[in-house]
């Protein structure tokens, strides 16, 4: 079987292929090691990296902690108003908005930590519940844009022909339009009427819109990766050895695209949660009662000279989230170094 | 080269028809939903909805109707449900505030970009080389609106250093330029820093080339290989990247900083309309944003392909 002359000169390419490139890869370390292990290595030592993990873990963490915040530290839900209420500070009794209609601002106690907003709610509560809301809908696009971008890339780059031919358009005509404006229109339309049996305010339709807008993004340059890899010798081999299209896609081409891939993920979801900001900041994003980092910000922007904490909280955990991801996902394109070149624009 | 310019324009063209129907099929073909009552707005009455589906014909088929409404667009003769207003009228008016914006934001964003990018190749690894890596991925990590908002809370409400909001025509070119620094500064300080870096890679791969060892050694001074030989050639990626990002600016960025900064531009007229739900400014401008998207990217492709042959082989 291994003398089979059909398959030697197939696999003896596909040796002859590998071994110079990761030998110069491997330099410097024990060639035992896969270039996986050899990432994960790279990105342990990337302190700045890790530590910005470490920060975005927390966050997402404590959003999802939202609920048990809102029962048991501040006693008071998300969307629960006390506009005639008064908090102890200190020993103070305080109102918590004015009779002339001013919020608290932060008592960095249990109740009202961030303060509130002009209706009497939990400024820090409505933080929390924003963020799980942005982060959900963030993860959720970033879960669109992964599987449809890959599995278009994979079709249209491994078939060519007149699945590019279907494909190729589509993609360029969503990459036509800037993304604000794309989501704002598809973004206004849903919210007025829903879609089928999803109601106008729900949350799969930010997820929906922002997974479409960005499937090009990812999809085009996996479609070029495939286009290359296609034509390798080692998938020749595979094709020789009889292995249906399918098999080839999954087995050969989409093991050799999985760098590009993975270094798509944090990126992706950056600016998912970015363009979730600017849409619901314009009031197409997440529909009330549902709030977002991007629509609390924007319900605090009209106050900013007299209560900035309103706005300015919510837009340093919407910082402070975005910034880790770009900073871990630029410790793992570091890692995995792909020749690739990676980038895309806003 | 007559073959590409004729290839490209007529692809320019029927991206443009394919946009058209996309924006046509968002508002007007989801199912479940009522597109008359959509483009009338929330709270229309049952005569409005009913003057809106005539008008539009929308119990027509759908090509008559696709036609019907790019016969209103491009006759401009569709109006806003919250204003009463012809839409196209008022993005004719409002459209100089928008360049009064975007122009100098732009100017302003390449060439600081060519400054610090240039400085960043010429010192690698030192303080500002390092500085603007930071500058560059928090720039990508800030919404715009965000530092708009932030910029106005300290420099207009607290200190008064610039006036808070509000815009001035250039017929008065102190108070105009005062009023929109601010809003400049917002729209090009978070892209300089990306722009900045991909300049100084460029410039870094550029450098070991041999035409540049070639001008050195014929004794060039070091000043003039650096902006006649490095410099030119380094700019060609930045400028395409500049070009794509300005289309998307008008239709992203110039939203929302318009309405932060109170701008009364095609910006803000969208973003008032987003805020209410209107439709018809929504719809026509989605579709005259695409439009020149495809438009600028196609001009942009010609010109490229005139000044460098390589391009016209393989676009």
């Amino acid at each position: 079987m291994a003398l089979d002359p059909l398959i030697m000169p197939g696999s003896a390419t596909r040796e002859a292929e590998v071994i110079p490139a990761e030998a110069e890869f491997n330099a410097g370390y024990t060639p035992a090691i896969g270039p996986w292990k050899l990432a994960l290595r790279r990105l342990r030592r990337n302190k700045v990296a890790l530590t910005f993990l470490v920060l975005f873990v927390l966050i997402v963490v404590v959003c999802l902690l939202a609920p048990v915040y809102a029962s048991d530290v501040a006693h008071i839900g998300p969307n629960v108003g006390n506009i005639t209420g008064t908090v102890n500070v200190g020993g103070k009794v305080k109102d918590i908005v004015t009779p002339q209609g001013l919020p608290i601002g932060p008592t960095w106690t249990n109740q009202y930590f961030f303060g509130a907003d002009q209706e009497g709610r939990d400024v820090a509560v409505r933080l929390l519940y924003g963020g799980r809301t942005s982060l959900e809908i963030g993860a959720g696009a970033t879960l669109i844009i992964i599987v449809l971008g890959t599995l278009s890339g994979l079709l249209a780059g491994y078939f060519r022909g007149w699945v590019d031919a279907i494909l190729r358009p589509l993609m360029e005509l969503i990459w036509s339009f800037p993304p604000v404006i794309l989501g704002v229109a598809v973004g206004t339309a849903l919210a007025l009427g829903g879609i089928g049996p999803i109601k106008g305010n729900s949350l799969i339709i930010p997820i929906l819109i922002i997974g479409v807008i960005y499937v090009p993004y990812l999809g085009k340059p996996i479609r070029g990766e495939v286009l290359r890899l296609r034509e390798q010798d080692f998938v020749d081999a595979a094709r020789a050895q009889g292995m249906g299209p399918w098999r080839i896609m999954v087995s050969e081409i989409l093991p050799n695209a999985a760098s590009t891939i993975i270094v798509f993920v944090p990126m992706m979801l950056a600016y998912a949660i970015l363009l979730e900001a600017y849409l619901s900041f314009l009031g197409a994003g997440v529909q009330p009662p549902n709030a977002s980092w991007g629509s609390l910000i924007s319900d605090g922007i009209q106050l900013i000279d007299t209560t900035p904490h309103l706005s300015l909280i919510p837009g340093a955990m919407l910082v402070l989230t975005v910034l880790s991801i770009n900073i871990v996902g630029d410790g793992v394109r570091d890692a995995l170094d792909p020749r690739a070149q990676v980038r895309i624009k806003t | 080269m007559a073959r590409f310019i004729v290839r490209r324009t007529l692809s320019a063209i029927a991206l443009i028809i394919a946009v058209s129907i996309v924006v046509f099929g968002i508002f007007e073909i989801i199912p479940s939903y009522n597109p008359a009552r959509a483009i009338a707005g929330r709270a229309a009455s049952q005569t409005t909805v009913n003057e809106v589906a005539r008008k539009f014909g929308f119990n027509r088929s759908l090509p008559v109707q696709y036609a019907t409404t790019m016969k209103l667009i491009f006759t401009g003769q569709v109006i806003d449900y919250q204003y009463d207003l012809n839409v196209v009228d008022q993005f004719r008016q409002r459209f100089g505030a928008t360049l009064s914006l975007v122009i100098p934001a732009g100017i302003l964003w390449l060439l600081a970009s060519i400054v610090l990018g240039s400085i960043s190749a010429l010192r690698v690894g030192r303080v500002i080389d390092r500085a603007l890596m930071i500058f560059a991925i928090v720039g990508v990590s800030i919404p715009i609106f965000l530092l708009a908002a932030v910029l106005l809370y300290l420099l207009a409400f607290k200190t008064n250093v610039f006036p808070n909001t509000g815009y001035v025509g250039i017929s008065d070119p102190i108070q105009w330029a005062y009023h929109l620094v601010l809003p400049w500064f917002c729209i090009a300080v978070l892209s300089v820093g990306f722009y900045s870096r991909v300049l100084r890679s460029n410039l870094l791969d550029m450098v070991n080339q041999d035409f540049v060892r070639t001008a050195r050694a014929k004794g060039l001074p070091p000043r003039q290989v650096f902006t006649r030989h490095v410099l030119r050639n380094s700019l060609m990626p930045i400028i395409t990247m500049f070009g794509l990002d300005f289309a998307t600016l008008l239709g992203g960025a110039a939203l929302v900083t318009e309405a932060v900064f109170n701008i009364p531009g095609v910006g803000q007229y969208e973003a008032q309309a987003i805020g209410n739900l209107d439709v018809p400014p929504i719809l026509v401008g989605a579709m005259f944003t695409g439009f020149f998207v495809v438009l600028f990217g196609a001009f942009a492709d010609i010109m490229y392909a005139l000044l460098d042959p390589r391009i016209r082989l393989t676009g």
